[in-house]
């Protein structure tokens, strides 16, 4: 990769579709600073509208699980069926439990 | 893990049609080959605009401006989604600008074509993105995730790009005589070229197989390529225009329409470099980057200086 | 208020005020989106596309109700591109060629700064559909502002070069600046009406707008020049726009009959 002072730095851009809707992964822009990636984000990302709120995020900034964690990090939530409701016996006909 | 039993669970879970993220193992033959067709789809993607950003200024009314210059808009929106996903594999989105700015990486032959009236701007709309809809509807489904997430993307933003240009075509072609010609002659124009946007027969085509087998691609260039004359003939003689194809005809027995053979010389002398607008594409494109290298200097000077001004003990620049 | 509740004086200043406005939204949108394709990076591209989008919007809004109030039978497409340079009331701030991305910012910024006046004032306007115009396109040129101010601090405190170029850029352009801030009978006729916002009168405001980002950007208010540039809103141009229309009409105005 050559050096050059025009380079700019990749952004990943994250969009809420709507009010109450978690903001999702869209892609990214690249731009020098926040505002710029704001900014490209709305011209790139919301240019439909459908878009009530956008998150831009230095993508260096991101740290990833590795698919090698896969295992240690998930697998051990899968026997814990006590997590979930379904685990839990109540009579049948109550209500508002 | 050794190579061999990477690449054995690596193409059980492409075969059992699941999809390969960025950080997952893969082959380094298909982070290549992909590296490779991504950022080329990417390039044709932003030389596409210039065809038809010619007409903008050009275009007979507000509204065709309007859809006109949000398609062409959309077209930078594309390229800039397929190259955010390449970048998933690890390579620079500016690297592969300047390779394309070198002239070292290549981009759709049919945009070397130039658009000569006004019906060109519907015949491609119609035409061009009529093929690249195929295509892409074919990719939304590859076993790249993040290729396979801009697709389905770009095919939903892209439904009216074919609808605006075939509803050009049929105004004109209810038209006046002028304009029938005029669109006659688009026809006569871009039909051939548009049919080598496929890419060489299955059996001339170096990479199909291995693109086939990892699930980048579900069909063959001539699967696609068939499937696009079948659905686009019809659509032709509904117009009441011809095509510039003496041995097309009907068959029977398959159900398919039958062309005449490409011209594989024309093909390859544009693959290299010596279709009708190679130069001037390249050179538009290297214009406006290195007309635009100021500008991004600037912006990325004004950042460093904002980022001493709020951290100055840190010397770490993010830009 | 509605159209019938106009009285043939009002109409006649209205059709012409419309004209203006529209005109300039056609002209710039125009010249902007002569960028496309040819932006300095991928998403500035996508993004003065945008705004050339919307300034055509504007446009065929505008002129499409200049139309109705003419009462003529004429579509926003009649105006547009059956009129020749003498008949075009925009400002020749617009009209200019696009220059380099300096100059298409800073024309942008003076602009946007003066549209944002006008369409704030514009939303109360007591003409009903044109306060409904104005209502959309005062978020627009909202956006339009906070786009070219953003641009002028880089492009003013960011490198050598782009300052110079920046400042290059106002001063040519400030001699055309005064043409957006002119007032006669039309203007005060609706002023008067309540149709129309008194921009003239704003200024002030506009000035200390534009001195604030500039100074912010390092960047100089240009001196004000001999001359102020005149003559736009009635029909008296550079000669940029007749090569700007005839690239624009042209393909109406070769196949008269056809429909496109």
């Amino acid at each position: 990769m050559t050096e050059t002072n025009d380079r700019m730095v990749p952004w990943e851009v994250f969009v809420q579709p709507r009010a109450g809707a978690p903001h999702e992964h869209a892609g990214n822009v690249h731009a020098a600073d926040a505002e710029m990636a704001l900014q490209n984000a709305r011209d790139v990302y919301a240019r439909r509208g459908n878009v009530v709120s956008i998150w831009v995020v230095p993508a260096a900034a991101i740290h990833a699980s590795r698919p090698e964690d896969t295992g240690p990090f998930f697998d051990p939530a899968d026997d814990k069926p006590y997590r979930h409701p379904s685990f839990y016996k109540v009579p049948h006909g109550t209500r508002n439990i | 893990m050794d190579e061999t039993t990477l690449l054995k669970a690596f193409e059980a879970r492409v075969a059992a049609g699941e999809k390969i993220e960025p950080r997952d193992w893969m082959p380094e033959r298909y982070r290549r080959q992909l590296v490779r067709m991504m950022s080329q789809h990417a390039h044709s993607e932003i030389v596409g605009m210039l065809p038809e950003g010619n007409w903008i200024t050009r275009a007979p009314n507000l509204r065709r401006k309007m859809a006109l210059l949000a398609k062409v808009q959309d077209e930078a929106g594309h390229g800039l989604y397929i190259y955010s996903a390449t970048e998933t594999l690890g390579v620079d989105r500016n690297d592969l600008i300047q390779e394309l700015l070198d002239g070292k990486a290549k981009y759709s032959n049919i945009f070397n074509y130039p658009t000569l009236t006004w019906a060109d701007i519907g015949v491609i709309g119609w035409f061009v993105d009529g093929a690249a809809i195929v295509n892409q509807t074919m990719l939304a489904k590859a076993s790249y995730g993040p290729y396979a997430r801009a697709m389905i993307r770009i095919c939903k933003e892209e439904n009216f790009h074919k609808k605006q240009g075939y509803e050009i075509c049929v105004t004109l072609a209810k038209g006046t005589p002028a304009q029938r010609q005029m669109l006659q002659d688009a026809v006569n124009r871009w039909w051939w070229p548009t049919l080598m946007m496929f890419g060489p027969h299955d059996t001339e085509s170096a990479n199909s197989d291995e693109l086939l087998r990892w699930k980048v691609k579900q069909k063959t260039n001539d699967e696609l390529r068939q499937h696009f004359v079948n659905i686009t003939v019809p659509q032709v003689h509904a117009l009441g225009l011809t095509l510039p194809d003496p041995d097309l005809r009907y068959d029977e027995e398959t159900g398919n329409w039958i062309t005449g053979e490409i011209d594989w010389d024309e093909f390859w002398r544009v693959v290299r470099g010596h279709g009708p607008c190679n130069r001037e594409r390249l050179r538009a494109r290297r214009a406006a980057h290195e007309e635009g290298t100021w500008v991004r200097e600037a912006a990325r000077a004004y950042a460093a200086k904002q980022q001493r001004k709020t951290r100055p003990s840190n010397g770490v620049e993010v830009a | 208020m509605t159209l019938d509740a106009l009285d043939t004086a009002t109409k006649t200043a209205l059709f012409e005020y419309l004209l203006r406005l529209g005109d300039d939204a056609l002209i710039l949108g125009h010249r902007l989106s002569e960028w496309c394709g040819h932006g300095p990076y991928l998403e500035e591209d996508i993004a003065l596309a945008n705004i050339a989008l919307d300034c055509l919007g504007h446009a065929n809004a505008l002129l499409g109700l200049a139309g109705e109030v003419e009462g003529a039978g004429q579509s926003a497409d009649d105006l547009a591109f059956f009129r020749d340079a003498i008949e075009f009331r925009n400002v020749q701030l617009v009209e200019l060629p696009r220059g380099d991305f300096a100059f298409t910012i800073a024309r942008q910024f003076l602009f946007s700064a003066y549209a944002h006046l006008l369409y704030e004032g514009l939303r109360e306007s007591t003409f009903e559909p044109l306060a409904g115009i104005a209502a959309k396109a005062y978020k627009e040129v909202s956006y339009h502002l906070r786009h070219s101010s953003e641009w002028m601090l880089r492009l003013g405190d960011g490198t050598d070069e782009s300052h110079r170029r920046t400042q290059q850029a106002l001063n040519d352009l400030w001699m055309y600046t005064g043409e957006l801030f002119e007032a006669d009978d039309v203007l005060h006729a609706l002023v008067e009406a309540g149709i129309a916002p008194d921009v003239p009168a704003a200024r002030s405001r506009w000035k200390d707008m534009v001195t604030t980002v500039l100074e912010a950007a390092t960047l100089q208010l240009p001196p004000e020049p001999p001359y102020m540039a005149s003559g736009g809103r009635t029909g008296f141009h550079t000669e940029h726009l007749g090569h700007l229309l005839a690239e624009m009409q042209f393909l109406p105005r070769a196949y008269p009959d056809a429909t496109w």
